[in-house]
């Protein structure tokens, strides 16, 4: 099978990806393990979605389906039902499917899009037996919204991560009872909004510094122990409550999908999980650009779609030969109470010519007046001062042109975060 | 008149399923049974999945000889049935002036019990063999012959071998009490049902005892011994064979090992518990492994795990396998207090079982079509693609991945459950085919895996289970109500 681009993963970066590559005259093939694009944008719903990108409070079906439209329109092709078994670093792609057998798609670029997966069990080591009734909240949310099953009655949800929220709230519509979210940080792991939303205005207990000790249960979950926690988030003994219920939920956290990255030998930075990308979010392989959660989880789908749209952008780019030369490379260091920066890298053309836009997150909330700083060497390129900052609020910035001459006797810029004096 | 067994197997683990295909070379009506909803749900299911060289047990048990020659008889055993079997060759390390001592002491033991191969190694050819090793490393035993098995596949396999050789199983079908008759043990009795057998092979694992005491047999007890164990992301692995730390009097130790899929596993840990069912991990003991695995390779890391689980060992209490025919209840055969090394012994153990059964007095003919390869259903993950595209294109299941992390496809899972021993639940489906074992857990597949079994075995998804009746994945649909 023959296309300029090939897109792996059709969610809102794919998707994106895909349209903005074609509308540049080129030809692009999404791959999508699924047998309808929109990826877990299907799942989802609830609304929320769209709010930055059309001004208009979408579902994530509705907003996957604008974009299947955009991508449809600008002569997107799709392979559906197809899962990518292997990319190899010359970009020759092996895809399975019942129709097809094995495909071998070699395309003068590829867009990684794969999205991400969910923290499980497992790797919380949570104490106690192991029974029927431990989901991750995702998996749950496509058996209520997708497939029209229920996973349990009585649910305790550990972890305040946003999709746990919104499980919280849909299975209370769905009729069954929300015991607890419990969530070990003092803080809130997803967005405020989907608290007020999702967990206030439906009287769910939501503890903090809170987790679970132990799944009881043999068959299938019978309780789970609560404990809280120090600060070094070790339980303290004597503080168990035992929860009747019958089903775990776990939202503790999001894993970027780089399987496919790491055997293609990219380059990967430990702090994301995903890709080291540039300002095109090209990696580290030519030709092989990525975007979305698949580089690093994003709390908004709307910056996820723009990111699809520079990386299929690029990806155009290339095929067409319109690379931009490669000048002097910037690299971003997350300082003080930064956790991630991404881009890990950017072209100091690029932004002398457009600016460019860095995204991050902070290690530890600071609830009150709060400097964001970016500095070269010595001198202060950059200075915002924020109302307060959250772990689970991403926090993008915009670098202007002009701070590009302080860069030409340097090789790295320093995002630091600190309470304002 | 209802019909009578020849031979009615008590317990479908590795140890019950041997037997199970043992015997099944000769003209005999045999029975499998067991309380389980699928064959391998004991300690069979978790374990280090080792396959001892056999210098551990001391010369002249039972344990030491079914060890040495169960050991010996893997490579033929996994050939025919086409299971995953690697002799990786296992290490024991010595860190101090005492754990060399040890090593000698069971490089001497490991002679007597006629371990082929052993030797001492350095220092240096241990760092070269596993360069993720604990640097303070003094000296390795090290014993080419031991390996690592796949023992679900290995159980499973012997189970559906067993079949292919006219072996009845039936499962979620628990022994409660035994059929008598002058003294002599005539078949087994499971809730309302009965099955007439001449012998009874107690293979039950930790519940072995209490066969034993069905039949009046109160002398030997059985006491569980907990163990956990961490399963490492396989792009995480850091080892290839097996290494052990050096033993001591209750176990041998916390264990790194490779798995035949290339996981890193380690533990167990010991814990002499009361409830035969009580399978628990604990912060603390899970502390205790990780802890006692870093001393062996100090980079593992705990971020890589993917899975935690615990088994239980069928401790005895002479402390040795118990493998006889009973004196006081004739027609009963005890194969009990298989604790570690019951799995390198197992295929061992079958054969003196049927040599136990002749010399009872069980007629054995052998079977003209007895058949003892067993070709494993098609593994999409370790084929080619040319045969992945051949494999696809004569059934279009096969192109369509259900697990992702592990490569397992829509076809394999529809041959499972559609298998000579069914696989009826995600476990046993898992345990097959592996799906769900990677690192997402089953994250991507359950509701498909829910879907597929709902679908092949005609039942409401409601039905549709972890491990059994009582496990059920999904409790209603969502528009139907509570009553």
């Amino acid at each position: 099978m023959t296309t300029d681009v090939a897109v792996v993963g059709s969610g809102p970066a794919g998707l994106a990806a895909a349209t903005a590559a074609a509308e540049r005259e080129v030809s692009v093939l999404i791959i999508e393990r699924e047998i309808e694009l929109g990826g877990i944008l299907q799942q989802c719903i609830h609304n929320g979605f769209g709010v930055e990108i059309f001004a208009q409070d979408l579902t994530g079906p509705e907003y996957a389906q604008r974009y299947i439209e955009r991508a449809r329109q600008a002569g997107v092709q799709a392979l559906l039902d197809s899962m990518v078994l292997d990319v190899l670093p010359d970009r020759r792609i092996y895809v399975t499917n019942p129709r097809d057998g094995i495909v071998e798609v070699h395309p003068k670029a590829i867009v990684l899009a794969m999205g991400c997966r969910e923290r499980t069990r497992g790797a919380l080591a949570i104490p106690g037996t192991r029974p029927a009734g431990v989901y991750t909240a995702g998996t749950a949310q496509r058996l209520v919204n997708i497939e029209g099953y229920m996973p349990g009655r009585r649910f305790v949800i550990l972890g305040s991560g946003d999709i746990g929220m919104i499980m919280a709230r849909r299975l209370t519509f769905e009729g069954a009872v929300v015991e607890r979210v419990l969530e070990n940080m003092p803080y809130l792991n997803g967005l405020s909004r989907n608290y007020v939303q999702c967990i206030r205005d439906y009287n769910i207990p939501l503890e903090f510094c809170r987790t679970v000790a132990e799944v009881r249960g043999r068959k299938r979950v019978e309780a789970v122990v609560s404990v809280a926690v120090d600060e070094q988030r070790r339980p303290i003994p004597g503080t168990e409550e035992v929860i009747p219920c019958d089903t775990l939920l776990l939202s503790v956290g999001l894993i970027p999908e780089n399987e496919l990255s790491r055997r293609m030998g990219i380059h990967m930075d430990p702090a994301t999980g995903g890709p080291i990308v540039d300002e095109r979010m090209g990696t580290s392989l030519r030709g092989v650009f990525a975007a979305g959660n698949v580089v690093h989880v994003y709390d908004l789908v709307d910056w996820v779609t723009r990111a699809g749209e520079v990386a299929g952008r690029s990806a155009a780019e290339h095929v067409l030969g319109l690379d931009r030369a490669s000048g002097k490379r910037i690299r971003t260091v997350a300082g003080k109470n930064v956790r991630l920066v991404v881009p890990q890298v950017f072209g100091l053309d690029a932004l002398l010519e457009q600016g460019v836009q860095l995204q991050l997150r902070v290690r530890q909330p600071i609830e009150e007046k709060t400097r964001l700083t970016v500095t070269a060497e010595t001198k202060e390129l950059f200075r915002k001062t924020l109302r307060y900052v959250r772990p689970g609020e991403m926090i993008q910035i915009e670098m202007e042109p002009r701070v590009g001459r302080w860069l030409e006797n340097t090789d790295s810029v320093v995002v630091d975060i600190a309470k304002a004096d | 008149m209802s019909e009578v067994y020849d031979v009615a197997v008590v317990g479908a683990g590795v140890v019950g399923c041997l037997i199970a295909r043992a015997l099944s070379r000769y003209q005999l009506k045999i029975l499998l049974l067991d309380k389980e909803a699928d064959v391998c749900c004991g300690a069979s299911k978790a374990n280090t999945a080792i396959v001892h060289a056999g210098y551990d047990p001391k010369p002249g048990t039972q344990k030491a000889i079914l060890n040495v020659g169960g050991n010996a008889m893997y490579d033929q055993l996994c050939t025919e049935l086409g299971v995953h079997f690697l002799r990786c060759g296992t290490y024991v390390v010595a860190f101090s002036d005492d754990d060399v001592q040890t090593l000698d002491d069971l490089l001497k033991r490991g002679q007597r019990n006629g371990v082929p191969g052993l030797r001492i190694i350095s220092r240096e050819e241990m760092i070269r063999a596993e360069p993720h090793i604990n640097p303070e490393v003094r000296a390795a035993l090290y014993t080419p012959s031991g390996g690592i098995v796949d023992p679900f596949g290995l159980t499973i396999a012997a189970a559906e071998n067993a079949v292919a050789n006219g072996v009845e199983v039936r499962l979620e079908t628990e022994v409660t009490g035994l059929l008598r008759h002058e003294g002599r043990v005539k078949g087994v009795v499971a809730g309302t049902q009965s099955f007439r057998s001449h012998f009874v092979v107690n293979a039950a694992g930790v519940y072995a005892d209490e066969i034993m005491r069905m039949a009046g047999l109160d002398g030997f007890t059985i006491r569980p011994r907990r163990g956990e164990y961490f399963v490492f992301d396989r792009e995480m692995s850091p080892v290839r064979s097996v290494l052990f730390p050096c033993p001591t009097p209750v176990s041998k130790g916390i264990v790194v090992t490779t798995t035949t899929h290339g996981n890193t596993m380690v533990g167990p840990n010991a814990q002499d518990i009361e409830s035969k069912e009580d399978t628990r991990v604990t912060a603390e003991g899970l502390d205790e492994v990780l802890h006692g695995a870093q001393r062996l390779v100090p980079s593992l890391d705990p971020r890589a795990v993917i899975r935690v689980f615990a088994g239980l060992r069928a401790v005895g209490s002479t402390g040795d396998f118990l493998i006889e025919a009973a004196r006081e209840a004739p027609g009963l055969i005890n194969v009990a207090g298989i604790e570690s090394p019951g799995l390198s012994a197992a295929p061992a153990i079958a054969e003196r079982v049927v040599e136990i059964l002749r010399e009872e007095g069980l007629a054995l003919y052998p079977k003209s079509d007895y058949n003892p390869i067993r070709v494993p259903p098609p593994d999409f993950s370790e084929l080619s693609h040319r045969e992945r595209a051949a494999l696809i294109a004569t059934d279009p299941r096969y192109g369509r991945i259900v697990c992702r992390c592990e490569t397992v496809t829509e076809g394999e899972i529809v041959a499972a459950i559609h298998g000579l021993v069914p696989a009826r639940n995600y476990d046993a489906i898992k345990r097959r085919t592996r799906c769900g074992s990677g690192r997402c857990q089953g994250g991507f597949d359950t509701p498909r895996v829910l879907e597929i079994l709902a679908r092949e075995l005609g039942c409401p998804a409601t039905k549709v289970t972890l491990n059994g009746p009582g496990s059920e994945l999904v409790v209603r649909g969502t528009k139907e109500v509570d009553h």
